[in-house]
C-alpha cells in the first residue's frame, strides 16, 4: 500500500511528467488557452493513460516474452486505437467538447507521455496494480500542470508584456518557473 | 523542368531557418527539452531523428498513390516505429554510452510530432526528391536546434561544451540549467532570439531605422 501511494505521488507531483520529463508538451502549450479545455483535456489524457497501462501489462507479460522487438509497434497500434475510441465517445456525448478540443484529441496518439508511461511501466517492471496507479498519477500530474499552466495563461492575456516576448516565449518561460516550483516537492519522500 | 534544382534547394533550406520545426513552428518539443542537457546528447539525438525522418519520408512519398486514405496515419506510424526500432537497436549495439544517456527517448521519437507531421502535410503530396530534400531540411533544422539548446545548457550548466572544460576552477556552475528547469528557459529565450531577429530584419526592410530602438515599440 506504502509502495502504491509513493508511485502515485511520485508520478504526479515529483516526477509530474510534463514538468520534470517534458512529456505531452503539445498539448500542454497547445490546450492551455483555456481553463475548462484544459481540464478536460486532462481527463482525456487519464482514461487514455489508464487503458494503455493495462494493455501494455497484458501485451508485455504474455505477447512481449517472445517477440521483444515489437514493442514499440504493438504499443503504438493499442494507443491509437484507445484514442480513436475515446474521439468516438467525446463525439458522441460532448460535440462542443469536441470541436474545442480540435487537432489535439487525434494528437493524444502522438502525445509523448502516452508513449512515455507505457515504455517507463515496463522498464519498471510494476506490477498490473502499480502500473494503473501509476498511469492514475501520470493523468492527475499533467492534469494538475495543464490547469495551473491555463490558469496562468489566462491572467496573461491581460497584462502589458514586450511584444515580441508574448506568446510562445513567454509561455515557456512560465512554464519554466513552473518547473522549478515543482523541483521544490522532491525531498517528499526522503526516504526512499 | 527547369526549376528542378532550385525548388530542391529551396526545400532544402526552408527547414533550416525559415520552418526551424523548433524554434518557428514548435513541434517536437519533447526530444528537444528532455536530452539536451549537453551538447553531445543533442547530436546525438538530431542524428537518430534525421535517420528515422529520413528513411520514413523515402518509404512514405514512394508508397503516396498505394495507401489508402482512410488508414494512412497508422500505416505512417508502422512505417515510422519500424525505422525507430532500427535506431534503437543499432545504437545499442554500436553506441551503448548515448543510449543509455538518451534511455526511453529514443523510442519515443515515434510520437515526435514533426515527424509525422511532416509525412501527413508533404512526403505524402510530393514526389521522391522534394520529399528527401524536405526531410533533410527540416531534420537538420532540427538538429541544429537541438545542439544550441544543449550547447547553452552544457555552457551555463557544466561550465563545458562537449566535455572539455571551458572556464578556471573559479567558476560555479549554474546547475539548474541542466535541470528541467533549465530547458524551458533556455527554448524559451532562444524563441525569443529568433522573433527579436526576424522583427529587427523586418524593420529594416521597411526603412524605419529608429522603431526598433525604443522600448515603447515593444510594448503591446
Amino acid at each position: 500500500m506504502e509502495n502504491l501511494i509513493y508511485i502515485f505521488f511520485s508520478a504526479s507531483i515529483i516526477n509530474n511528467f510534463t514538468l520534470a520529463y517534458f512529456l505531452g508538451l503539445c498539448p500542454f502549450f497547445g490546450v492551455s488557452g483555456k481553463l475548462d479545455t484544459a481540464f478536460r483535456m486532462g481527463l482525456a489524457n487519464i482514461f487514455v493513460l489508464v487503458i494503455t497501462s493495462s494493455c501494455a501489462f497484458v501485451l508485455n507479460t504474455y505477447l512481449l516474452t517472445a517477440a521483444p522487438y515489437l514493442k514499440l509497434i504493438s504499443f503504438i497500434f493499442v494507443i491509437a486505437s484507445t484514442v480513436q475510441l475515446v474521439e468516438m465517445i467525446i463525439k458522441k456525448m460532448s460535440p462542443a467538447l469536441f470541436k474545442a478540443l480540435g487537432i489535439f484529441l487525434p494528437l493524444i496518439t502522438t502525445n509523448c507521455a502516452i508513449l512515455g508511461l507505457a515504455l517507463f511501466q515496463v522498464n519498471r517492471e510494476y506490477s498490473f496494480i502499480e502500473g494503473i496507479v501509476f498511469a492514475i498519477g501520470a493523468g492527475v500530474g499533467l492534469t494538475i500542470a495543464l490547469v495551473i499552466m491555463a490558469g496562468i495563461r489566462v491572467d496573461t492575456e491581460l497584462a502589458k508584456v514586450p511584444k515580441l516576448l508574448k506568446g510562445v516565449a513567454m509561455n515557456f518561460l512560465i512554464a519554466g518557473m513552473l518547473s522549478l516550483a515543482f523541483m521544490g516537492f522532491a525531498g517528499l519522500f526522503s526516504s526512499t | 523542368m527547369s526549376n528542378q534544382p532550385s525548388r530542391f534547394n529551396d526545400e532544402l533550406v526552408k527547414g533550416l531557418w525559415k520552418e526551424n520545426p523548433v524554434f518557428v513552428s514548435a513541434l517536437g518539443l519533447c526530444p528537444a527539452l528532455a536530452v539536451t542537457n549537453s551538447l553531445i546528447n543533442g547530436i546525438a539525438m538530431g542524428a537518430a531523428t534525421f535517420f528515422v525522418l529520413f528513411g520514413s519520408s523515402l518509404f512514405v512519398s514512394l508508397l503516396r498513390n498505394i495507401i489508402p486514405k482512410p488508414v494512412r496515419i497508422s500505416l505512417y506510424i508502422l512505417i515510422i516505429a519500424t525505422f525507430v526500432t532500427v535506431v534503437d537497436f543499432g545504437l545499442a549495439a554500436v553506441l551503448p554510452e548515448i543510449h543509455k544517456a538518451l534511455g526511453a527517448f529514443i523510442s519515443l521519437i515515434v510520437v515526435n510530432c514533426l515527424i509525422l507531421g511532416r509525412q501527413e502535410s508533404f512526403a505524402s503530396k510530393n514526389p521522391v526528391s522534394a520529399s528527401l530534400a524536405d526531410a533533410i531540411g527540416m531534420a537538420g533544422g532540427f538538429t541544429l536546434a537541438l545542439s544550441m539548446i544543449g550547447g547553452v545548457r552544457e555552457i551555463l550548466g557544466n561550465g563545458s561544451l562537449l566535455g572539455y572544460p571551458l572556464f578556471g576552477d573559479n567558476f560555479e556552475p549554474w546547475v539548474i540549467m541542466i535541470l528541467p528547469p533549465g530547458g524551458f528557459f533556455t527554448l524559451g529565450a532562444l524563441i525569443f532570439t529568433f522573433s527579436w531577429y526576424k522583427q529587427r530584419v523586418e524593420n529594416k526592410k521597411s526603412d524605419s531605422p529608429d522603431q526598433e530602438t525604443t522600448f515603447e515599440s515593444w510594448v503591446v
